[in-house]
């Protein structure tokens, strides 16, 4: 790619950038949210069409005009939400829109076939016809993958592939990617997670505000340098510093039981403590926090705030006890993104904005207005969609929220994900902010270094009990959670 | 201000461009207000004619030209003109009128009329055949041009046209902004009417009070909102498809009102049954009042209070707002309780409209009320919508097929334009929303 050049109605979205890939390599791509980054393998993709530059592969303009056209050139993108659909089976969704036919009819045999040698190639284990609704992420990811190498692509772009996976499950791609290199394809890779990116790239390229920062070779770069381009200045610690003594008895959850999911969860916390939920995807973490949040039900168990037990059944009633939960999937669960950020942030809070029945607008906004600036929300107007927010400040806003309606205990689940490094430093301080003064927040984080940098204590769930409990999270490492977590 | 307003209710230059093509279409001579037209030819008479002079007044017999003709004699012989006869009927009555003039021999000065008297031919034919009356002046008031689509009998003929899917329509838009939908509307009218009309004819018939006929809707509207209670229920609890839901419940509910009546229009109704529909007061027909006071009652709760806005949030993400703390089940079945209290309340005021109940009133309305409510601007997916758009789509396809009457077009044809018009009517607004419809058409898609 050369001189991409892409504007969009207000924003410049990518000055002049240049990209090359080599056979077999595999380039990671990072930035902050609304760098370029989606926008740039978008161009590639043929989602968007540039304003100057051109692209070549293999030295030949393929003339990217369409989607269509650029998986003929050769170039697949693995999107962090995924184009399958989850009521086909796995070997229909390889094939979709490209069925191998047999007299008009589908070859399913034919398709099965290949299918199987696509996962075998990539030594993956699924059977073909299993509906893809019924798969685990990182199963979907490797269909996607089997999906992009049926096409023949030569370029592979991966847009976030972890974000969803298990440690575990991380490997397992690292793995594939290292075989789709060593068969000549060229990976194109975006994440937040820096760390990955040392496992698996050859070179990075940064960029920031639609501009090229720099491209180096993995040996020659830092964590700590690489952030530093990223954001444009230097980050003194990833995770600031909190000095806040734990105050009495918040929250107590005793025995709480729910299907195979949850089983005899027992904890307790302290005002002004953060309280850190480790383990892998599917460790009952998010489940616990429902049952307390009131999302669903639990089969048994109590839960105590304040030292006297409350009764909730729905988000209601946990609200009722100042109870609240940041959801992992911000715009499925978190927001309505398709209404304003003002009405997004009044909606749990309209009874405080009523007099004789009916709603005092003016009070909304100068509410807002304050969060606004004490959480320094970027917004353009009252009347800003949602959906139009990056997701740093979407967070925000979801915090805002809660913070109006006086939330004491804070549950945020994956509270960083997805959002670029400036940001959650933002974040982190305001869970510090919260705990000063005197909050009770739970952190579920798939991120050890989050979990370890963040927490007074963590607590390790798996299969839906808790595992272990770490007290000294200073001397603790990785290893030790991930210990606990895997068995 | 003026962008929001236009991003709210684009529809509404869609509305007024249709009122401009009826009118220009529809442009027409018009005689003057009978009573206006004949001050001012009694004025013009009586300056230019002496007291004595022998004047005709001759009006046809027509809801305009009889009042104006007899208005016109009373005033005359008010100012003294003695000798001024007046003549409503067919041309005939008016050549007897002037064998009479010329068999006595008087001599006719004026003739005074309006509108379709002048293209009588008998007029034509006065200096042939009454060669004695050739010096006689035909008299006509001012005319002005005027669209018919503009008359104020027109345009209080749309308002009762659309009355019942308007009404029907604010509970509708609801339901569709929470992203369900209700198609046992129309079936409801029916069973409204039905039963409403039912208790006044057991209540007393014909010579029941007026506050019977209050009893009587007020029983309809209640049964209906009971019927919609149960449905929301299921949808809200079972989570059974509003559309499969109220597909059931729209069946059920046109069989009760065929069994009520077992299959019979019910006519032994009070005399005041048609005050709703067919009434005034202080001169404004009581369905305007009624479509008023409803929209804004319906406006100020959407858009300033807590439940209006949960409505908005339980259809832009149910999750979402459940998860804040919105009490979903309760905001669903408060919707279809409403719709189809709306529901009931028309099929109240179509009974009143044409006087009677009936099991098979307001068959296909519900799609009629969803078009409304699509053409004004919300949308089916949930979480958007104006209650003040749907009161704007409800109008345009009363003008469309108001203006087409005017036209003479038929009703097969009108049924065929009044569906590309609601076609195109989403298809601008789709363009308004993102950019031209250009950029629609040029987007790719695979």
């Amino acid at each position: 790619m050369r001189g991409i050049d892409k504007s969009f109605p207000g924003v410049h979205a990518l000055k002049n950038i240049s990209l090359e890939l080599d056979k077999g390599e595999a380039l990671a791509l990072v930035g902050e949210n609304g760098a370029g980054k989606s926008t740039l393998i978008k161009v590639l993709g043929g989602v968007h069409l540039p304003e100057a530059g051109d692209i070549l592969i293999d030295g030949n303009d393929p003339q990217i005009q369409s989607p269509t056209s650029a998986q003929h050139a050769g170039v697949s993108i693995i999107y962090q939400e995924f184009n399958l659909v989850a009521q086909l089976t796995a070997r229909e969704n390889i094939f979709l829109g490209r069925e191998k036919t047999k007299g008009g009819f589908i070859d399913a045999a034919e398709e099965h076939r290949q299918s199987l040698d696509l996962f075998k190639k990539l030594g993956i284990d699924i059977d073909p016809n299993t509906r893809c609704s019924e798969l685990t992420v990182a199963q979907q990811q490797t269909v996607e993958i089997a999906k992009a190498l049926s096409v023949n692509a030569k370029i592979i772009i991966m847009d976030e592939p972890t974000a969803a996976l298990t440690t575990q499950e991380v490997e397992n791609l690292f793995t594939i990617i290292k075989d789709l290199k060593s068969q000549g394809i060229g990976i194109i890779y975006i994440t937040h997670r820096l760390d990955e990116i040392f496992d698996v790239a050859e070179r990075v390229m940064v960029l920031r505000d639609g501009q090229h920062v720099g491209t180096l070779d993995i040996n020659d770069v830092t964590r700590d340098k690489l952030i530093e381009m990223m954001v444009g200045r230097p980050i003194e610690s990833e995770f600031p510093k909190r000095d806040t003594a734990p105050g009495p008895e918040r929250l107590r959850v005793e025995n709480l039981n729910r299907g195979k999911v949850v089983r005899n969860v027992s904890f307790s916390m302290s005002a002004g403590e953060v309280l850190g939920f480790a383990g892998l995807a599917g460790a009952g973490r998010t489940e616990t926090m429902r049952i307390i949040f009131g999302a669903d039900e639990s089969d048994s168990g109590k839960i105590f705030i304040n030292g006297s037990e409350a009764d909730i059944h729905n988000p209601r009633d946990a609200i009722r006890n100042r109870i609240c939960l940041l959801t992992e999937d911000r715009k499925g669960q978190g927001l309505i993104l398709i209404h304003s950020v003002l009405d997004n942030f009044t909606l749990p809070n309209l009874d405080r904005f009523v007099r004789g029945g009916f709603l005092d607008h003016r009070k909304e906004r100068k509410t807002f207005d304050g969060y606004v600036e004490s959480l320094k929300i970027k917004i353009s107007s009252y009347e800003q969609l949602a959906m139009n927010l990056s997701g740093g400040n979407q967070q925000k806003l979801v915090l805002a929220k809660w913070l109006a309606r006086n939330a004491e205990i804070i549950i945020f689940d994956e509270p960083t994900r997805g959002i670029d490094v400036g940001a959650k430093y933002e974040i982190y301080l305001l869970m510090n902010r919260l705990a000063a003064q005197g909050k009770a927040i739970i952190m579920i984080s798939s991120e050890l270094p989050e979990i370890l940098g963040m927490s007074d204590r963590i607590i390790v769930m798996h299969e839906g009990r808790i595992k272990g409990e770490i007290t000294d999270v200073a001397g603790a490492t990785q290893e030790n959670i991930l210990a606990m977590a895997i068995n | 201000m003026i962008k929001k307003l236009l991003s709210d209710y684009g529809m509404i230059f869609v509305l007024l461009g249709l009122c401009l093509l009826f009118s220009v279409l529809t442009l027409k001579e018009q005689p003057g207000e009978p009573a206006r037209a004949a001050a001012e030819l009694v004025e013009r008479i009586d300056k230019e004619f002496r007291k004595t002079d022998i004047i005709l007044v001759v009006g046809a017999i027509n809801k305009e030209s009889a009042p104006f003709a007899e208005k016109l004699g009373q005033a005359l012989k008010g100012r003294g003109f003695d000798n001024c006869r007046v003549v409503v009927g067919t041309p005939i009555d008016m050549r007897l009128a002037l064998d009479d003039f010329k068999s006595k021999g008087d001599k006719l000065t004026a003739i005074g009329t309006s509108g379709d008297v002048t293209k009588w031919r008998v007029i034509d034919l006065i200096p042939e055949k009454y060669p004695e009356f050739s010096g006689c002046k035909v008299l006509v008031p001012q005319s002005r041009v005027w669209p018919d689509f503009l008359k104020q009998s027109n345009l209080l003929a749309i308002v009762d046209r659309i009355v019942v899917i308007a009404v029907i329509a604010i509970g509708m838009t609801m339901v569709i902004i929470t992203a369900g939908i209700d198609l046992s509307v129309g079936s409801l009218i029916a069973l409204s009417a039905v039963i409403s009309t039912l208790l006044m004819k057991k209540m007393g018939g014909l010579e029941a009070p007026g506050w019977v006929v209050l009893i009587g809707f007020l029983a309809g509207i209640l049964c209906c909102g009971i019927v919609g209670g149960l449905g929301g229920f299921i949808v809200a609890r079972f989570k059974v498809a509003p559309f499969i839901t109220t597909l059931a419940i729209m069946m059920m509910a046109r069989g009760l009102a065929f069994l009520i009546t077992g299959g019979f229009s019910i006519y032994q109704v009070p005399k005041s049954l048609p005050w709703l529909g067919q009434g005034r007061s202080l001169g404004i027909p009581n369905t305007v009042i009624l479509l008023i006071v409803l929209y804004l009652a319906a406006h100020i709760f959407m858009s300033h209070t807590r439940l209006g806005r949960y409505i908005y949030a339980v259809g832009g993400n149910t999750e979402a707002a459940r998860l804040s703390g919105v009490p979903v089940s309760f905001v669903i079945i408060f919707v279809y309780i409403i719709s189809s209290l709306a529901a009931g309340l028309g099929g109240c005021i179509q009974a009143s409209q044409i006087n009677t109940g009936t099991p098979n009133m307001g068959v296909m309305f519900e799609l009629y009320v969803i078009a409304a409510v699509v053409v004004g601007g919300t949308s089916l997916s949930g979480g958007s919508g104006r209650v003040m758009g749907t009161l704007i789509g409800a109008f345009i396809i009363s003008v469309i097929q108001n203006g087409m009457n005017l036209l003479g077009i038929e009703s097969y044809t009108q049924q065929v334009v009044l569906g590309a018009v609601i076609l195109g009517a989403v298809l601008l607004d789709k363009a308004r929303t993102s950019g031209g419809l250009l950029a629609i058409i040029k987007k790719k898609h695979n």
